[in-house]
């Protein structure tokens, strides 16, 4: 298969068979990880921007890993460093990175939108690592290569998806990516929190975590989005953590064989207990090494690779 | 001068008529309309044999920017572009700066108009001292310099209280009132809530934000008797809320732009900030219910909301874009397109951008009639051509059309006898 796509702005424009693809290239990139030299030099000679307008650790540090065990440039541009502070715009900012030629830039933005802009301006492949509440593609690729690696396959698994859906695009992104196989996605959190119309995706609502997690093979727990007013959308994180923090009980509910994940950062004792974060069910460290490979994987094609 | 247009089809909705006719426009006004008038000391004869000839259009809502956003849309340039989109008389919105709020500027943008405008332009004062919702501005004294209506556009008078006052106040000077639908604390976002927000993670704009408005300004109007208009209405529940009210109390009208009926909130999810205009573009089932609203004469008029941007204003992130549609030069094209799909019939299409506006304005233009001031149009209902916003008379490029074939253009734009447009291939 080649890889056809200049830029990755979202899994919603994948098909089936380019994620599978995607995921078999980040099985292949995975051992090198483990060696005891982490590095190829598949992307010698390749420059890589990661443009950050947002605050993140593990997704910047994860495509910095990512782009240098592959031998590339990277080049790392935060919103405090940047030009930003003096009023340029990002198509400015956009088009003066591209004057120094870089192969690929990597974006977080706080507003939905922002990495399809530079796309529509810039020669040079984008990659979306997350802008406002639409995707954060790489993380659902790496939640489904988690899923798959655990679970084996994707097909008939049911996922339960808990926490502010509508300010989360971590949900977006792993329910347009599930979707596109036959699993059955049941999405759960206060009404306040479901954005209208989600059933439209597919899905099935309900605001029952106990009723949420019931034979499930994927427990995805996401955190209250506080920087985009989630707090606005219930009394307290007291209260949400007393009718929404995923306990024991709750795991007990699951598939015997349920697997916990979690995006991070998490916040302990507010929708993941200590026990259930830290116990024999959960994959969040998994979650983490594979975004690397997943990283890996997605650089190394969007720089002209092929498997 | 003396002009006479041979051998056009009049449709002019005022005086329900839609046949082939002469018409002889002498000075400022049209002497006379027959069959087979005499061309005998006309200084101009035109050929109009398969054409259209009209009412110059009206537009109860553009912005002209001037003064104060003059890098956007001059007086000048955005009467010529109204000019070339077929319109004779538009109404320009307060948001000005500074705001239109008092005589001074009002009589500014009438002196400006004077000297620089292509076709007739009426202000539109503020309901409040710079739009802040706080205090009444001086609408007696704009009506005096020249002031046809009150609006705080851009936003809702959210005070109910205040908006009450104006209305009664409104009352003395027979100023029309536009309201712009909008609750404030419902509508932080920018784009339809539902299929559009939920795909593009955009914060949401709910129809509800311009429903409970709308239904809220007419409850007011109806309170003090005064007639209201509800501006850029988009949504399904505000054309049933017009269609319910209107049958209680009649001095409600309203009306929508041609982007409520030609585009879907599906526009928005490409992140083209040109698609970005308030309120939202909604969803098939608001386009199908506005359409309806038309055709039922629900919906009274057509108006473009024009607003025009520089390219700054939208090269940017969906969320910091400015909202707007530069529309003056695409208005009539896209109108058309609901003869053609069997919405209106061509006469009640032009009622709505001729003849009601006039009504609601006060205003003696909007009709083809001897004796009437000369302001008509001739266009083609034919021809084809393709939205090229590069080519656009407004400063203003926004448009979310570039590209789109479209049929029916304006070819000729007369305004009190003068010719101040002709299209390139008209001859």
């Amino acid at each position: 298969m080649n890889w056809i796509h200049k830029d990755l702005l979202g899994v919603r424009d994948l098909s089936r068979e380019e994620i599978l693809f995607l995921l078999d290239t980040a099985d292949s990139f995975r051992d090198i990880s483990r060696r005891d030299i982490k590095k190829v030099p598949t992307l010698r000679g390749k420059t890589i921007i990661t443009l950050f307008y947002e605050p993140s650790t593990r997704t910047r540090v994860s495509f910095e890993i990512a782009a240098k065990r592959l031998s590339a440039d990277t080049i790392n541009i935060s919103t405090s460093s940047s030009s930003v502070v003096k009023g340029e715009t990002l198509s400015d900012m956009g088009r003066n990175l591209q004057s120094m030629r870089p192969d690929v830039i990597v974006i977080r933005h706080n507003m939905p939108g922002a990495p399809h802009l530079l796309s529509k301006i810039l020669d040079c492949s984008i990659i979306n690592a997350g802008d406002g509440a639409h995707e954060h593609p790489t993380q659902a690729l790496l939640d489904l290569f988690t899923m798959r690696e655990k679970k084996e396959t994707l097909d008939g698994l049911k996922i339960a998806i808990v926490g502010d859906i509508a300010h989360s695009r971590v949900a977006r992104s792993n329910i347009f990516a599930l979707k596109k196989f036959n699993t059955e996605i049941t999405c759960c959190a206060p009404p306040t929190m479901i954005p209208p119309g989600l059933e439209e995706l597919g899905v099935s609502v309900t605001d029952r975590l106990g009723e949420a997690v019931v034979d499930k093979d994927v427990i995805m727990m996401l955190r209250i989005q506080k920087e985009r007013g989630g707090t606005s959308y219930i009394p307290s994180i007291r209260e949400y953590s007393s009718f929404y923090c995923l306990s024991e009980e709750h795991v007990g509910l699951a598939r015997k064989d349920v697997i916990i994940m979690h995006p991070g950062p998490m916040n302990r004792g507010v929708e993941i207990s200590d026990r259930v974060a830290d116990g024999a069910f959960s994959v969040i460290l998994d979650q983490v090494e594979n975004g690397v490979a997943v990283r890996m994987a997605v650089l190394y094609l969007l720089s002209g690779g092929e498997s | 001068m003396t002009i006479l247009i041979k051998n056009g089809r009049l449709v002019d909705p005022a005086s329900d008529r839609d046949e082939r006719v002469d018409i002889l426009i002498k000075g400022d006004s049209v002497e006379k309309i027959g069959k087979k008038l005499s061309g005998a000391g006309a200084e101009r004869i035109i050929d109009a044999e398969g054409l259209v000839v009209a009412p110059g259009l009206i537009d109860v809502h553009t912005h002209l920017r001037e003064p104060g956003f003059e890098w956007k849309e001059t007086i000048r340039t955005g009467t010529m572009a109204a000019a070339k989109g077929g319109f004779t008389s538009v109404v320009c919105m307060a948001n000005t700066d500074p705001v239109n709020d008092n005589k001074a500027v009002t009589e500014y943008i009438m002196e400006r108009a004077r000297a620089q405008g292509v076709v007739r332009v009426f202000p539109c004062g503020a309901v409040t001292k710079g739009l802040k919702g706080e205090d009444l501005s001086e609408m007696g004294e704009m009506h005096a310099s020249g002031a046809v209506a009150i609006s705080d556009d851009g936003k809702s008078v959210g005070n109910a209280q205040l908006f009450l006052k104006a209305m009664e106040y409104a009352h003395l000077f027979n100023l029309a009132i536009i309201c712009h639908c909008e609750e404030e604390t419902l509508s932080h976002g920018f784009v339809h809530e539902g299929h559009a927000s939920l795909l593009s993670g955009l914060d949401p704009v709910p129809s509800l934000a311009e429903e409970i408005v709308a239904r809220r300004d007419i409850a007011l109007a109806a309170y003090v008797n005064s007639p209201v208009h509800l501006t850029h209405i988009s949504t399904a529940g505000t054309v049933r809320i017009v269609r319910e009210e209107k049958a209680r109390f009649p001095k409600v009208t309203a009306d929508t732009c041609p982007h409520y009926f030609t585009l879907t909130e599906e526009a928005t999810l490409a992140y083209d900030t040109s698609t970005k205009v308030n309120p939202p573009l909604r969803s098939a089932a608001d386009v199908a219910a506005i359409k309806e609203g038309l055709r039922d004469a629900t919906i009274d008029m057509i108006a473009t909301d024009h607003a025009p941007h520089d390219a700054i204003s939208k090269d940017v992130e969906f969320n910091l874009a400015s909202s707007g549609i530069s529309g003056l030069e695409t208005a009539l094209a896209l109108s058309l397109a609901l003869v053609e799909e069997g919405v209106l019939d061509l006469k009640s299409l032009l009622r709505k951008m001729t003849a009601n506006p006039a009504r609601l304005l006060n205003l003696p233009f909007g009709q083809v009639v001897a004796g009437a001031p000369a302001d008509l149009i001739i266009f083609s209902d034919k021809a084809e051509w393709t939205v090229d916003k590069d080519a656009f008379l407004s400063k203003g490029k926004n448009t979310p059309f570039h590209g789109m074939k479209v049929r029916g253009k304006n070819l000729m734009t007369i305004v009190a006898g003068r010719i101040v447009y002709t299209d390139p291939e008209f001859k």
